[in-house]
């Protein structure tokens, strides 16, 4: 039945009797490499079973991995998630610690640029109540700190000592409205005193209506109130007015932001004024 | 049974071929193929299938005899084979011409399949190739006509003899 099957179809059998020529050929053949073809041939067509093989088995494992072990992936999200988070948090820690590196090295710089015995102090505390601008700062007389020392940051003037205590002190910021420094204009040398609004700016009194004052000039400590060295930035001035008497009613814009304050320096060295006023008492 | 025949008869055209030719064809230019003679009238008598099936065993028997590479000799005599089958299939051949020239037809295609293999695979380099062909084309032509003719004569020519013998009382 099946040599009768088989001689129905001449060609099937015709092509398998060329196959198996072919193959034994091949076996004894040698390719130009020196290889023998059969096994050139059966490398390279098996090579073809295996790339199909593996592009198969590719497609089910992407499937698989993007399918299937969707719920190991949830896990892994989660985990990654958590892990961003805590790296978020740790980025911030890292982006405040160079913050404060750098505050540091302005404050060093300062001091060194001052030639002002000074100690840093961090600010540990904000005003207790809004009507009184005050900060506290994690030095005290521990430190050496006494009432009235000046407090100044890179930036500029930030106040005065008020308080001290053992192991800290309150500082009186400039711009509280009991707070008052002299000062001067530093292109035209005109003195007058800065006094604080209360509403976060300053303004300078005392200055004669004939003194020749304009909007962005700088203003620094005059040293004459024995508390503020002299030459420190207070700030900017705003705008200035003639003013209703002989004075002129100037709006000061301080250098300092207050809001800000994280690490000011304590002025040891009595300025020159009030060192001179206290050597005959010595 | 006729399946069995044609292996015989591929057999003995071996034999034949490796021990007889060589004493008959002796000194002649006509190098005469016995087994493809076989492989092409088994396959005209028995069909395409039978004839490429004892052309694959005849070629590949020879191949293994020889020293040539196996196979090679196998492919050109399966094709012979076949192509030889389908054509008595199709056509009338039982007229001594039509076989010559399908016997010519069959060693110009077992020729040009074994010595084109050899050439394409750089294992051989063939000289005078036409001419050789053609002498063993026309070779095998004439004793396969003669060698059919005979076959398929003298088994009538026997019956023929005893039918016209007076019977012995």
């Amino acid at each position: 039945m099946a040599i009768a099957d088989i001689r129905q179809r001449p060609g099937v059998v015709l092509g398998a009797a060329i196959l198996l020529h072919v193959i034994l050929i091949s076996a004894q053949v040698n390719t130009a490499a020196g290889i023998p073809v059969l096994q050139v041939v059966t490398f390279g067509a098996f090579s073809e079973v295996q790339r199909g093989t593996m592009a198969v088995i590719s497609g089910v494992r992407g499937v698989w991995s993007g399918y299937v072990a969707l719920q190991q992936v949830q896990e892994e999200n989660a985990a990654l998630k958590q892990e961003l988070q805590s790296l978020q948090v740790r980025l911030q820690q890292e982006r405040a610690e160079a913050q404060r590196t750098d505050n540091l090295r302005q404050l060093l710089e300062l001091r060194d640029r001052a030639h002002l015995d000074t100690v840093a102090a961090e600010v540990i505390a904000g005003p207790a109540n809004p009507d009184f601008q005050t900060i506290t700062v994690d030095k005290g007389t521990s430190e050496s700190i006494a009432n009235d020392m000046a407090v100044i940051s890179p930036a500029g003037v930030v106040g005065r000592v008020i308080l001290p205590s053992g192991r800290a002190a309150k500082v009186q910021l400039l711009i509280d409205a009991n707070a008052a420094a002299g000062a001067m204009i530093e292109r035209t040398r005109v003195q007058g005193v800065v006094t604080g609004v209360g509403d976060g700016t300053l303004k300078m009194q005392y200055v004669p209506g004939t003194a020749d004052v304009k909007t962005g000039d700088l203003v620094v400590t005059s040293g004459i109130d024995g508390i503020y060295p002299k030459g420190f930035v207070i700030g900017i001035i705003d705008h200035a007015d003639r003013g209703v008497g002989a004075y002129r009613e100037i709006v000061i814009r301080p250098a300092v932001d207050f809001s800000r304050l994280e690490e000011v320096l304590v002025v040891r060295t009595p300025p020159a004024s009030r060192a001179a006023a206290e050597e005959p008492a010595k | 049974m006729r399946s069995a025949a044609a292996l015989a008869a591929i057999l003995v055209a071996i034999a034949v071929q490796t021990t007889l030719a060589g004493f008959i064809f002796r000194g002649s230019s006509a190098a005469i193929d016995i087994v493809l003679i076989v492989v092409v009238y088994v396959a005209i008598k028995s069909g395409p299938v039978t004839g490429l099936l004892a052309g694959t065993i005849a070629g590949l028997i020879q191949d293994a005899l020889s020293s040539s590479i196996l196979g090679i000799g196998g492919l050109a005599k399966t094709m012979v084979g076949f192509l030889a089958g389908l054509l008595g299939a199709q056509f009338i051949v039982t007229a001594p011409l039509p076989r010559f020239l399908l016997l010519m037809v069959a060693t110009g295609l077992h020729e040009g399949i074994f010595m084109g293999l050899y050439t394409v695979l750089n294992l051989r380099q063939f000289s005078e190739t036409v001419g050789s062909m053609v002498g063993e084309a026309f070779g095998n032509a004439f004793v396969g006509v003669v060698a059919f003719q005979l076959i398929e004569w003298l088994p009538g020519f026997v019956d023929r003899r005893r039918a016209g013998r007076p019977l012995k009382r």
